[in-house]
């Protein structure tokens, strides 16, 4: 991204041509990706006009001034609609921009267009579209993983050059994995949600992802900080781009969990994991092997509140004020028929699970036992970060599986069995490639730190990332 | 039915009159056009989220201690889930296991004896939209018409123990609540606007045993129809017992038209909320100081006002009630007071003529009215004329002491001005005189009236007064004068 800021600020390339360049190939190869929802060309390409203008004026709004973007569309935007990926939302339109966007706006960033996502980003496929499957562009036949699916594919593809994704429970890191790219979940309350629609208040946050772990540091930049519109969000939440020092990994403590590298793991998954701890060990991180005994239950935890919260959420999308609608001989029977004709069946299965945790009876053996283990996991990432500076693990147990290939929903949600922990404990995870499988697939390799401190992440990330880089470019993988 | 205790609880809902609802920027005001006064997160639109305001906590915290509550340092607020068009987020932001109070009390008067109520909770919550539906209810409407303007303004809901002991009781109550929620300046409590909302519980306990369940009543839009409501349901519940039938626990509605309660549903159908805590909020943590300076800075409230207006300033018990139960009086009273006029005295004018012209909707400021007696003390005006002259500062605002001045009114306190009158008028009337000397003393009030209708009320009525007798006694043997 430095080099295209580069060229941009040297005039080698104008906004209006890069943008023009993404909206070619979305032309010519989404058809077979369908990572877009929503395209927009002429917003696109006013904006780049715009930020051509400025940087003549000499007055960019950024170094990051005219170089494109695509939004997940489970973000609000103005001017684009707002879909979820939710026959629910057709056609709706946000009266506002989300906080995110305003940020990247204000940055000079022309939005492309919206991303397709599991309907309400509940789903680790992106096959639960209202509206499309988006393909795995490593492998036609396969998902992109998901939720955030559209945009890991599209920056995977190269339609462009960094998304916005968001992640409740591994939806930005399981699928950057399955594609290839880079991904964070930032600190929870470090970016504002306001303008994200909730799927689980208490784990969502949005994310940047991109092709290196220095473009995904500086889409980071742009988006992380306060906002008092969300109550969430922490104060001194900022972070300042500009780490130069690469160095060595002296003085990082590593931490392997070895519940991460038990039963459902695949052993090429595990096998180029545990090769690039060892390179980060040759560059002189002391690797410990740590413990998070809980962490066996933050899946069935994650489920619990994430249903809970979310059949909370989506209860608002009942006929009433936007969306869509079932006319119907009362307002009970309205909701009723446009609910159910509104949501898909993976959205359904969710709230019933989430009323059925809530409801009285069920209340504190569900609801309330998961925020009793929610607690518990934490208290094993705290005490873990007392001993390491990061926890090294799988970003998921394995690559990238075939469209229509888990039909069981419970096999689907094991996909976040690596990826959950940090949404319970609120801690940033960064997921970057560490090879492919024998059939090509990318593998993930997830990095967890303590709050706030994703700049530990990118510098283990870049030096990982760089190390990686020149042994493939040996020959060495 | 006299051999039943009644058992009374109240749960109250009374809106805070903050200039902005609780959870976003909108004007939480009464009346604007529908719909005007809305935003995305009042809304509910996909992506908002709630911020909490300031304001609607302290005037939370203020009702909490005016009410003698102990306010939580921690509360947490939680969501309410039920389905209902005007209430835009399909959940309802309120405080569940951790509310913002406990524990207070209210005492009051129940026919000139103290008593209490116990406050078992205060919370904060948000205020649902309002349906109007072109029918009876939701069920069967043909159509139903939401204004959210409503939704999001700051509510507290106050639930009582079941305490009280009588309908009456329960008024008394609820009448006290009001006058201290209105003394701490946090809610207007209009009971015909919705600003206060009442909602009862009632049951019924028979000396051998034959208890009935906890029946709840709802739309109790007056103090009368709480009154009433209660009555008729100590009634029917009694008469049920009697006959040795079962009360259900059960939700009723008052009929205002047909003046009595009717079934809306059993409590074993009642909606499930799945209450659980809000993750768009953090908890909420108060400051002890701050606390503090809020209950230092709480205004006299109505128990305490009334004993120092009968013990300090020494007024007659009923005037104190009149005064604390009107603020907008009690408050020209004090205005008046300070100025150094004689509190009863002051007292007998602002519950009196002051309050009969106060009640057309205008009013005088304690200075003008304060203005007003000092005429009257210095002798410049009588105080019949003191009326003419309060009454023309209600409806044209004049000042007092310029009216005075541009009407030419003085007080005729001159002896021989008022002897010759007193003169005329018993010469006037010789036959009346005579009858007064013959024992019809009630006859001096009408000599009064017509020396002060000759002079057109500038006499000072008590030298008239002490003329005529003077006049009356020495002419026992009264004789008129020769022409
Ligand atoms: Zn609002």
């Amino acid at each position: 991204m430095r080099a295209l800021a580069e060229m941009l600020s040297a005039g080698d390339v104008t906004s209006v041509e890069l943008v023009q360049h993404y909206l070619d190939q979305i032309q010519s190869t989404d058809q077979d990706i369908k990572a877009f929802l929503h395209v927009d060309r002429e917003g696109a390409l006013q904006a780049a006009q715009a930020a051509d203008e400025r940087r003549k004026a000499g007055t960019p709004l950024s170094p990051w001034d005219g170089i494109p973007i695509a939004v997940k569309d489970n973000i609000c935007t103005v001017g684009m609609p707002t879909t979820c990926a939710s026959r629910m939302l057709k056609d709706y339109y946000s009266p506002f921009d989300a906080e995110v966007v305003t940020r990247i706006k204000g940055a000079g960033l022309p939005i492309l267009g919206k991303t397709n996502l599991d309907e309400f980003a509940m789903g680790s496929s992106t096959e639960y579209s209202a509206y499309q499957i988006t393909h795995n562009p490593h492998d036609l036949t396969r998902v992109p993983g998901g939720s955030s699916g559209g945009s890991a594919a599209a920056v995977a593809a190269g339609l462009c050059p960094w998304g916005l994704g968001t992640d409740t429970g591994g939806s930005i890191r399981q699928p950057a994995a399955f594609c290839g790219v880079v991904g964070l979940k930032p600190t929870f309350g470090r970016v504002s949600r306001w303008g994200l629609v909730a799927l689980a208040s208490s784990m969502d946050q949005i994310g940047p992802m991109g092709r290196t772990v220095e473009d995904v540091e500086i889409l980071f930049s742009l988006i992380a900080g306060y906002d008092q519109r969300d109550s969430t969000s922490c104060p001194d939440s900022g972070y300042e781009f500009g780490n130069e020092s690469l160095g060595t990994l002296a003085g990082i403590r590593l931490g392997i969990p070895e519940e991460f590298f038990g039963e459902g793991l695949s052993p090429e998954v595990a096998a180029r994991v545990r090769e690039a701890v060892r390179r980060m060990e040759d560059l002189g991180a002391e690797v410990r092997p740590i413990s998070l005994p809980h962490s066996a239950y933050s899946i069935d935890t994650y489920l619990t509140l994430v249903t809970a919260e979310a059949s909370s959420n989506l209860a608002r999308y009942d006929g009433v004020r936007y969306g869509l609608r079932v006319e119907a001989d009362d307002a009970v029977s309205m909701f009723k028929q446009t609910r159910t004709k509104g949501f898909g069946p993976e959205v359904k299965r969710r709230i019933m699970l989430g009323t059925y945790v809530l409801t009285a009876s069920h209340h504190a053996a569900y609801y309330e036992q998961a925020r009793r283990v929610r607690t518990l996991i934490t208290q094993d990432v705290e005490s873990a970060f007392e001993e390491v500076d990061v926890v090294v693990t799988p970003t998921t147990p394995s690559t990238a599986f075939r469209i229509g290939e888990k039909q069981d929903p419970l096999q689907m949600y094991l996909s976040d069995s690596y990826t959950a922990i940090a949404n319970l404990a609120g801690i940033p995870a960064l997921t970057l490639p560490c090879g492919k499988d024998k059939l090509g697939l990318p593998i993930g390799i997830q990095l967890m730190a303590d709050h706030f401190r994703e700049d530990v992440l990118f510098w283990v990330g870049r030096m990982l990332e760089r190390s990686l880089k020149e042994a493939d470019s040996s020959g060495r993988i | 039915m006299g051999e039943y205790k009644i058992r009374i609880g109240l749960e109250i809902h009374v809106e805070l009159a903050t200039k902005t609802k609780i959870f976003c920027g909108c004007a939480a005001a009464f009346g604007a056009p529908p719909n005007s006064l809305c935003c995305p997160t009042c809304l509910g639109l996909p992506g908002s989220l709630p911020v909490l305001n300031r304001a609607a906590v302290e005037f939370g915290v203020r009702a909490a201690l005016a009410l003698n509550c102990t306010v939580n340092l921690y509360s947490e607020f939680a969501r309410k889930n039920y389905f209902y068009p005007d209430l835009p987020k399909a959940f309802q932001i309120t405080q569940h296991d951790k509310p913002l109070a406990v524990n207070g009390k209210v005492q009051y008067y129940l026919e000139d004896q103290p008593v209490e109520t116990v406050i078992t909770r205060l919370h904060l919550e948000e205020e649902a939209g309002k349906s109007i539906h072109s029918g009876d209810s939701i069920v069967g409407s043909e159509y139903t018409s939401v204004d959210y303007n409503r939704a999001g303004i700051p509510l507290i809901e106050i639930v009582t123990a079941p305490d009280i002991t009588s309908p009456a009781q329960a008024k008394a109550f609820l009448e006290q609540l009001r006058l201290i929620l209105q003394y701490a300046q946090v809610s207007d409590c209009k009971m015909e606007n919705g600003s206060l909302r009442c909602d009862a519980n009632i049951s019924l306990h028979g000396e051998s045993g034959q208890n009935g369940e906890k029946v709840e009543i709802k739309n109790l839009n007056s103090f009368r129809a709480l009154e009433r409501a209660l009555a008729y349901e100590a009634k029917r519940q009694a008469k049920i017992l009697e006959q040795g039938g079962v009360i259900l626990p059960e939700t009723r509605t008052w009929d205002e038209r047909a003046q009595k309660t009717v079934r809306m549903r059993l409590k074993a159908g009642a909606p499930d909320y799945r209450y659980f805590p809000e993750p768009d909020l953090p908890p909420l943590e108060l400051d002890e100081a701050w606390v503090e300076e809020i209950r230092a800075a709480l205004p006299e409230l109505p128990l305490a006002r009334e004993e120092r207006y009968r013990s300090a300033l020494g007024l007659t018990a009923y005037d104190a009630g009149v005064l604390v139960r009107a603020p907008h009086l009690a408050q020209v009273f004090e205005e008046t007071v300070a100025l150094g006029h004689e509190p009863q005295l002051v007292a007998n004018w602002v519950t009196g003529e002051y309050a009969r012209f106060a009640r057309q909707g205008s009013t005088v400021s304690g200075k003008v009215l304060g203005e007003l007696l000092e005429l009257i003390a210095e002798g410049a005006i009588s105080a019949s004329q003191g009326k003419t002259v309060l009454e023309e500062m209600f409806t044209n605002g004049v000042s007092p002491r310029e009216f005075v001045a541009a009407k030419g009114l003085t007080v005729i306190a001159d002896r021989e001005v008022l002897q010759s009158m007193v003169e005329e008028v018993l010469q006037n009337h010789q036959e009346l005189v005579k009858r007064y000397l013959e024992g019809e003393e009630r006859l001096l009030g009408f000599f009064v009236g017509q020396v002060m209708q000759a002079t057109k009320g500038q006499a000072e009525p008590r030298l008239v007064n002490k003329l005529l007798v003077k006049a009356l006694t020495e002419g026992r043997n009264w004789q008129p004068r020769e022409e």
